[in-house]
């Protein structure tokens, strides 16, 4: 126990340190600080991410050293379900790991708020509910995008060279490479996105961990359930199906095209988030 | 300057708040007194702009605190003690609200200190006791130097040294020109704190006073009497708005005459008075019997100065 209570109080206002005047407007870089200060002051958060990214690459590695001689380029399945056998998906088998670690951290730091209170805390020094979400979007997706690049980059790179397959491996010069380690950035961090706009709308870590992994992962289970009809005109919508059209070298043709799946998780992301906002804009905290 | 106007905040069917008007004036520490359930909590969370009020409004210094441009430099609030992420420490937990006001990041050491945490300012906060909680959630309400300081029940959890530490802050904030409000379902920590007293039962105000005049409420309300003669005396004192009745001791308890009137009677008619003591109330007692009425009748009384 620290030595509490100075019953001979010491100076509320500080002359040397008195707090200058205001400065302007809470700006949303100011809101962005304070939201990366939360989330480096709290080990699990840092440590999620970069077992998110080390997954990725160390799973990948796995993966791709432990691949068959009868590889062939056949169509991927979607992220979320076995890689497809080319080796670059191969290498980056593990997003189906660390999708759910980045998107259960943004859950985790945003439905946080609510369990611990400090919500309030942070709107009452802010003002702008809109501001607190966009920062929290901001500092989740800067940092995921940032540690899930470097562990794509690593596990393609890893990956291509213990691959003891039959394929050829690529190179990160390949525009194919390209446009699977920004697009499986991009999904990844959307995911994490996803996860934080649902901590904000459900303001329970339970259930927004529940509806997230269960939206990517089992929903499209449920899907392939119904009619054929029905099935091919929505399942390649959703999030999880997208993210397999931007993680794979080939993939199934019967999905989206790039800039489809692009549009398509740029809807979901910025659909949810827009409903956070205006749910948090809306009610009481 | 705090000012709620015509405030009234529903959830569902439940009244909470029931259309509250009051003011809180720079330069006291006003307390903000009402049982559990009165709306306290919920008056605190529409000035911060947590709870948007079914009708009326709150404002801080005229506007609404979610206008300031840096609401954390025009209000410091304490709203819910223990406030912090369990793995996250006391420095980062402040350093994390500062930066949002553009707040030097010394500052933080410097309330830190003020609210005596300094030796555990790097521990994590789910380690915290519930007075360490309220001592950060305190220095988070100082962190910007703010006007206005609104604090919910910062008593709670505190020990008797923590209580009188508060106590002097406070008084001091208030000194400095400040406005303070604080609230407290305990009229007896109260009535050392501040000099004026918003009492709200039921969502209602009640009283808004300042402590003198809820102390001339509390003035001789009855006087208890002994003496041999108590039946003759009763019969000289006895009037239309008199009450006299016997208590179980065998003394009279006179309501309706002050001390001095009786000692009077009884001289004139040459009694001998054993006892004549006029009753003082406590604060706490007026408090009581002022949210016990605002229960049983509905209607809002406020109470002035007699």
């Amino acid at each position: 126990m620290p030595t509490l209570t100075p019953t001979t109080t010491p100076a509320v206002t500080s002359s040397a340190l008195a707090v200058p005047t205001s400065p302007g407007r809470v700006r949303l870089l100011d809101v962005i600080r304070g939201e990366f200060v939360k989330f480096r002051s709290v080990r699990s958060n840092r440590a999620t991410l970069l077992g998110a990214a080390l997954a990725t690459v160390l799973l990948g590695m796995v993966f791709s050293w432990a691949a068959g001689g009868d590889a062939t380029t056949a169509p991927a399945g979607p992220a979320g379900q076995m890689p497809g056998a080319d080796p670059v998906s191969l290498a980056l088998g593990a997003l189906t790991v660390s999708q759910i670690l980045v998107g259960v951290l943004g859950v985790l730091v945003a439905a946080g708020e609510f369990s611990t209170g400090i919500i309030r805390t942070t709107i009452a020094a802010v003002g702008s509910r809109t501001k607190v979400l966009l920062a929290k979007v901001l500092t989740v997706s800067g940092l995921t995008a940032v540690a899930m690049f470097v562990g794509v980059v690593l596990a393609v790179v890893l990956g291509q060279g213990v691959y003891a397959g039959d394929a050829a491996t690529l190179s990160l010069n390949d525009p194919d490479v390209v446009r699977v380690v920004l697009g499986s950035t991009v999904y990844v961090t959307a995911v994490a996105v996803m996860g934080v706009a649902l901590g904000f709308l459900l303001r329970s870590t339970a259930g927004a961990i529940g509806t997230l992994i269960g939206g990517l992962t089992i929903g499209p289970g449920l899907l392939r359930l119904l009619p054929d009809s029905f099935t091919d005109a929505t399942l390649k919508y959703l999030p999880s199906e997208a993210g397999s059209v931007l993680t794979t070298i080939t993939p199934n043709p019967e999905l989206l095209s790039t800039e489809g799946a692009y549009l398509t998780l740029a809807i979901w992301v910025v659909g949810l988030v827009a409903v956070a906002a205006w749910q948090l804009r809306r009610n009481d905290v | 300057m705090i000012e709620v106007q015509h405030l009234t905040k529903r959830y569902g069917d439940t009244v909470a708040v029931d259309d509250l008007s009051f003011t809180v004036e720079p330069g006291v520490v006003t307390g903000f007194l009402g049982p559990n359930g009165a709306g306290k909590s919920t008056t605190m969370r529409s000035i911060i702009g947590l709870d948007t009020p079914t009708s009326g409004s709150a404002t801080v210094n005229g506007r609404p605190l979610v206008e300031h441009d840096t609401p954390l430099r025009s209000l410091g609030s304490l709203l819910h003690a223990g406030a912090i992420h369990p793995a996250r420490s006391a420095h980062d937990h402040l350093s994390a609200l500062a930066v949002t006001n553009r707040i030097p990041r010394q500052r933080v050491d410097e309330v830190l200190e003020l609210v005596g945490l300094t030796e555990v300012a790097r521990r994590s906060g789910g380690g915290f006791s519930l007075g360490m909680g309220q001592r950060l959630g305190i220095a988070g309400a100082l962190l910007a130097d703010p006007e206005v300081v609104m604090l919910d029940e910062p008593v709670n959890g505190l020990d008797p040294e923590g209580i009188l530490w508060i106590r002097n802050l406070l008084q001091q904030l208030a000194r400095d020109g400040r406005t303070v409000l604080v609230s407290s379902h305990l009229m007896s920590e109260m009535q050392l704190m501040a000099e004026h007293f918003v009492i709200i039962g039921r969502g209602r105000l009640i009283a808004d006073v300042t402590k003198a005049e809820l102390e001339e409420m509390a003035a001789g309300t009855h006087t208890i009497v002994r003496s041999d003669e108590l039946d003759r005396l009763a019969g000289l004192l006895a009037d239309d708005d008199v009450e006299l009745t016997m208590d179980h001791r065998g003394s009279l308890v006179v309501r309706g005459h002050d001390a001095g009137h009786i000692g009077r009677v009884a001289r004139d008619a040459d009694i001998a008075l054993s006892a004549l003591t006029p009753q003082q109330r406590t604060l706490e007692d007026v408090f009581l019997e002022l949210t016990a009425a605002s229960v049983q009748y509905h209607g809002a009384t406020t109470v002035g100065s007699n």
